[in-house]
């Protein structure tokens, strides 16, 4: 199969994948989104568009799609289960894919009580894994899940999961990326990694188990702004793990920004001697304009030019 | 059980507003044992509501009653002569209750006392936990006894998603993750690949999703069809 995207072709010619994340805003008014977008657009080979992230109301992430491909730039739309149910996902994805879109990252999504919306029904008619199976159900066999063909195949479409190797059951986490595999996910982008010895014991037994012969595994890199975002992840967000150290070290730091981002870096250079680490996924919410220092500085730049 | 909790007296005050002489009736079920709509907690409602309305100037009469059963319209038919005294009914049956009396009574106002919450058990005294949602289909078979539907805050069907911390659920410290605990359990048993196969999109139409539902078993039907 040919490749679907760009970001298929720079993964699957073994070069050393970046991508960038654009949170859209609480309102249709999405200038400083296109701002973000332009300024990285030469540091990114893609750019994952959340859905609705934490639950909170937002632009959609196909709605971003299509202004970032007109830009002529490469959007990863995430779709998460929680808010539609398998007519609209499977149409939603019709959709995407009628005006250009060509990477998805299935998940879950984060449960609505979190959000601005916490009385709003969860939706959760299929789940992430059945998600990401019926995508592939579409695309390979042109079905839909409730056993109807397409009426015309669907194009390459390159299927994208998450993977958190800081969630419980750790020991379980491995064997759940290879059910994703197993699903038909392609690539997987992995939770934010600051806890890098808890990440490497996962690649570890991933490795064991031939997973990143089989999917291309993208690190999840967050630069820390503050140390009151940090002790935030550390403490409001389940599945996430900042080590005591880190927020140590950002506080005797002079220039706590700067700190933020040589970690950044830092980790990068750790996550590319990782055997089996494909890519580096920044998401740097609210603080994009680092993106293209933080990507330079970890020695992934100029982009390589795929035809 | 169907787990209930009365709702609060300003609401039943309320709700009662119009009507002068009342039945506070406790159902001698679910609610009784799960400690919200028995004979006793009848008995406290009306006490309490009475005393409201002493103090309200409001006037009116406030007794009590209880019925085994407000979901069988054997023991309604049965009970419904000492019903005709009253303007209204406050049921503290759950929403079944009130309805199958609404049905089967209808000219009589029954409103309900109690908030339906559940189907679940009392985990310790004075802790009900919430455990089937009624899906239509069970899948205990493959979880070992943990229902995701109901105990995963996501109902997912393939194990647990990345909020799932120290077997805890990431919508709150106080709920188990469901997964953790199938996981756990499985491992125990020796049965982890229950786990393995990717399990299909559910039919939901066996749930409410499907739309209302009826059970008709024609062996036990009476030739009537009552
Ligand atoms: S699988 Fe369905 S029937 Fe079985 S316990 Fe869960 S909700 Fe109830
Ligand atoms: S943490 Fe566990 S119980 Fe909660 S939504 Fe995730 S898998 Fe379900």
């Amino acid at each position: 199969m040919n490749p679907a995207s760009n970001l298929q072709k720079m993964l699957e010619s073994g070069h050393f994948a970046v991508s960038g994340e654009l949170g859209p805003p609480k309102s249709a008014d999405i200038e400083t989104l296109k701002h973000h977008a332009h300024d990285m657009r030469n540091h990114v080979d893609a750019y994952n568009i959340t859905d609705n992230q934490t639950a909170i109301v937002r632009t959609s992430s196909i709605g971003v799609a299509a202004t970032l491909i007109q830009m002529g730039l490469e959007p990863t739309v995430q779709m998460t289960v929680r808010d539609r149910n398998r007519i609209c996902l499977q149409s939603d994805l019709l959709g995407a894919v009628s005006f250009g879109v060509r990477n998805f990252l299935c998940l879950q999504g984060d449960h609505a009580k979190f959000g601005n919306e916490p009385g709003s029904k969860n939706v959760n008619d299929v789940d992430s894994m059945q998600w990401i199976q019926a995508v592939k159900n579409m695309r390979d066999d042109g079905v839909f899940i409730g056993g109807e063909k397409l009426e015309h195949p669907l194009p390459p479409v390159f299927i994208g999961a998450v993977a958190n190797p800081f969630a419980d059951p750790f020991e379980y986490r491995p064997y759940r990326l290879a059910k994703k595999i197993a699903a038909g996910a392609q690539f997987v982008q992995t939770q934010c990694i600051f806890d890098l010895d808890r990440f490497e014991k996962w690649m570890e037994k991933v490795r064991e188990l031939g997973l990143h012969k089989k999917v291309k595994i993208i690190g999840g890199v967050t630069p820390i702004k503050s140390i009151g975002a940090a002790r935030y992840m550390q403490n409001n967000v389940s599945g996430m793990i900042v080590p005591e150290e880190l927020i140590t070290r950002i506080k005797g730091a002079q220039d706590k920004k700067k700190e933020g981002i040589q970690i950044a870096v830092e980790t990068i250079q750790r996550l590319r001697e990782i055997e089996g680490v494909a890519g580096v996924h920044v998401m740097a919410i609210a603080w994009e304009e680092v993106v293209p220092e933080i990507v330079e500085r970890a020695g992934l730049y100029p982009r390589p030019q795929l035809s | 059980m169907i787990v209930g909790e009365r709702k609060p007296l300003a609401e039943i005050a309320a709700m009662l507003k119009p009507f002068g002489k009342v039945c506070v009736l406790g159902c001698g079920t679910c609610v009784t044992v799960c400690l919200s709509g028995g004979e006793k907690e009848a008995a406290e409602t009306a006490a309490a509501l009475s005393l409201l309305w002493q103090k309200e100037g409001k006037k009116g009469e406030v007794k009590t009653g209880t019925m085994l059963r407000q979901c069988e319209y054997e023991y309604i038919d049965d009970y419904a002569a000492r019903l005709e005294e009253y303007d209204a009914v406050l049921s503290l049956a759950c929403g079944v209750g009130v309805q199958a009396m609404t049905t089967r009574l209808p000219e009589k106002i029954i409103l309900p006392g109690l908030n339906t919450k559940f189907m679940g058990y009392p985990i310790e005294q004075g802790v009900w936990k919430e455990n089937c949602l009624g899906c239509g289909n069970c899948v205990l078979d493959l979880t070992v006894g943990i229902c995701p539907i109901t105990r995963c805050s996501k109902s997912m069907l393939n194990g647990p998603c990345g909020g799932s911390q120290d077997g805890k659920c990431e919508v709150s410290k106080d709920v188990d993750c469901a997964w953790h605990l199938i996981y756990e359990r499985l491992l125990k048993m020796d049965m982890l690949e229950c786990m393995e196969a990717v399990q299909p999109p559910k039919d939901w139409s066996s749930s409410h999703h499907g739309g209302v539902r009826t059970m008709v078993r024609e062996d036990v039907r009476l030739e009537s069809g009552q």
